[in-house]
């Protein structure tokens, strides 16, 4: 078997799933190489190489200077025929998931999107991911080379016990000015700071906030702890928040280390959005509500009065 | 300007979604069917362009002759045709739907002329493969971005928006293009009495679909592990707060 690890990079800076696919990826094949894309990528090997990556495969070309998904998968498509891969890997992020679409379709080839569990062979058997999380998919995988991505959330990222070379590799493939056509031409930040998906405390609100005012105590709580506000898909279908605070399958899925959900129900598709939480509490008046009897700890009440208890008993140890 | 918009027939689940006996679909005894948040969100984005610069626009699905259900609900918001590409209902693996659907947009276009657009949700509700659009995209030789929260048709362009952690990307694409869009990018309307009435009476044109066999098949489907673990009730109401701070200050977030 000879992998490679498609990494998920914005300009240089990678996210923590991308740790936590090489780390899976090393398990399935020890001598797994790397694949950045674009110059401002290559200050990446050294982290990579700890993360147990044989070589890295750094693509240069003009036309990618920038993240251009058509481009990345045709010129990752011609490192592959060059290597004579047999297996291509890639974390399920946006990008991740993208680019291996575009790599499974300039080769033809199917891609198996974000599995749990890889169990090679001639033919792969997966486990995949359905319906965000709420269900498991057996899968079969049978094709010349082998197109999946891991989900998110489900290897930690551990270093290799003794680094590997991480040998850098140039590789420049041959690409016309059209490959680039949907490369982006503009970037616009709004958000400073903490954001959803990174933050280690979210506070989330539900149907029960029951307004847009009544996020207030929500957001000052966050505050208070360092973290960010999610909500509820009934949230943001009411316009009391932007979709982009949206937690779930159709929203982000987060992994804080504190998830205090107020007023929701925890249906599934939220559910599988903030399952990797690694301590859940629940704030609802309905003892019964799935957040409540699935969550690590709560307190059954009327978020409006125990969220700003909780600001005040916050505050008074804070002195 | 004509706009497509692809949707897929799914199971709209309840608190927890059941396998049949088999393991080889979701048990829809109790269930009605939808389709994804994110391409009702494509179909009301398709309505709003239309309302905007004028033309037409279709829904197609590929899927069992039952999600002619799905093509009438969106054609009672405002689409204005439909197809539906027949199977037998059993469950098609990206590649095999891709081809399928390219084919018969590559038809349709030669009857009636090209889409400028074509919206696909960013990822099936179900079998969530993130991988569909790409495929026809690519197949047609035509452009596509993922993640889509903003559409602005110019001349000759369109320009599309994703968001990121921090705030957005901005991609331009010529025409005719493709665009997986994403839930959030407007909030769908609902149809009214009069829009279902109408959509009875539109038009849903019915094409028997291929399979191709491909690579990738579903052996079978496995409720996950459950996530069950006592819960510890620390109060109720406002006197619980210094309990649920002590919990805060053992985890190490104060
Ligand atoms: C394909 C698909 C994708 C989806 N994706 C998502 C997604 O990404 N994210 C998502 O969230 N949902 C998603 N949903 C929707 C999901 O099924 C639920 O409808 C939704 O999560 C419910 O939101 P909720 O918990 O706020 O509301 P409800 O289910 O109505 O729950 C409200 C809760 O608040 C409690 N409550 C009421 N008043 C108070 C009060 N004053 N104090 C304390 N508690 C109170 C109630 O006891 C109840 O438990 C999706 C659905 C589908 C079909
Ligand atoms: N059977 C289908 N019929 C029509 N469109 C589909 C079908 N399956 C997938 N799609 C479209 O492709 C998108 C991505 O699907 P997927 O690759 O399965 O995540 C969906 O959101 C739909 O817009």
């Amino acid at each position: 078997m000879s992998t490679l690890y498609v990494v998920d990079h914005d300009r240089g800076e990678i996210a923590d799933p991308v740790l936590e696919g090489l780390t899976a990826a090393r398990a399935l094949d020890a001598g797994v190489a790397a694949v950045t894309v674009g110059a401002a990528a290559d200050g990446l090997a050294g982290a990579l190489a700890e993360y147990g990556a044989a070589a890295v495969h750094q693509i240069h070309h003009d036309e990618l200077r920038d993240y251009a998904p058509a481009a990345w998968g045709d010129a990752i498509a011609q490192l592959v025929e060059s290597t004579g891969a047999t297996a291509v890997l890639s974390v399920g992020s946006e990008r991740g998931n993208e680019v291996m679409a575009h790599l499974g379709a300039a080769l033809d080839l199917p891609v198996v999107a974000n599995c749990i569990e890889i169990d090679p062979g001639d033919i792969w058997e997966m486990t995949r991911v359905r319906w965000g999380g709420s269900l498991h998919e057996r899968a079969r995988l049978d094709a010349p080379i082998k197109l999946a991505t891991f989900a998110p959330h489900t290897t930690e990222a551990a270093p290799a016990e003794t680094p590997a070379a991480g040998t850098a590799v140039e590789f420049v493939p041959d690409l016309g000015p059209e490959a680039a056509i949907t490369r982006i031409v503009d970037r616009v930040i709004t958000e400073e700071g903490v954001t959803l998906a990174t933050a280690p405390v979210v506070i989330a609100g539900g149907r029960g906030v029951g307004s847009e005012e009544g996020f207030a105590p929500l957001d000052e709580l966050a505050a208070l702890l360092g973290g960010a506000v999610g909500c509820s898909r009934v949230v943001t279908n009411n316009g009391w928040r932007n979709h982009k605070f949206q937690v779930g399958q159709t929203g982000t899925v987060i992994a804080p280390e504190v998830y205090i959900g107020c007023g929701i129900s925890g249906a599934i598709q939220h559910w599988v959005g903030m399952m990797a939480s690694k301590n859940v509490i629940a704030v609802n008046t309905d003892p019964d509500a799935p957040m409540v009897t699935k969550a690590d700890y709560a307190v059954i009440g009327d978020l409006h009065e125990v969220v700003p208890a909780v600001i005040e008993e916050i505050k008074r140890r804070r002195g | 300007m004509r706009i497509l918009t692809c949707v897929k027939r799914v199971p709209s689940p309840g608190a927890r979604i059941v396998v049949t006996a088999d393991g080889q679909a979701v048990d829809t005894n109790m269930l009605g069917f939808a389709v994804s948040p994110h391409e009702e969100c494509a179909a009301e984005e398709a309505i709003q362009q239309i309302e905007q610069h004028g033309g037409s626009s279709t829904v197609m699905t590929l899927g069992p002759a039952a999600a002619e259900e799905q093509l009438r609900t969106i054609m009672s918001v405002g689409v204005d045709g439909a197809v539906l590409l027949a199977t037998d209902g059993s469950d098609w693996d990206p590649m095999a739907t891709a081809r399928a659907l390219a084919t018969a947009i590559g038809e349709l276009e030669a009857a009636g002329g090209e889409f400028d657009l074509i919206f696909f949700g960013n990822e099936s509700a179900d079998s969530g493969g993130y991988q569909v659009g790409v495929r026809v995209a690519r197949a047609l030789g035509r452009p596509i971005v993922s993640g889509i929260k903003g559409v602005d048709v110019g001349d000759g362009e369109v320009t599309a928006r994703r968001d990121t952690a921090s705030g957005a990307e901005v991609y331009q694409l010529p025409l005719p293009a493709v665009l997986a869009i994403k839930e959030g990018i407007n909030l769908p309307r609902y149809p009214t009495l009069k829009g279902r009435l109408g959509a009875k009476k539109k038009e849903v044109t019915v094409i028997e679909a291929a399979r191709e066999p491909g690579g990738q098949s579903m052996v079978t489907l496995v409720t996950p592990p459950s996530h069950e673990t006592p819960t510890e009730v620390l109060g109720s109401g406002a006197a619980a707060a210094p309990a649920l701070v002590d919990v805060l200050e053992r985890i190490g977030v104060l």
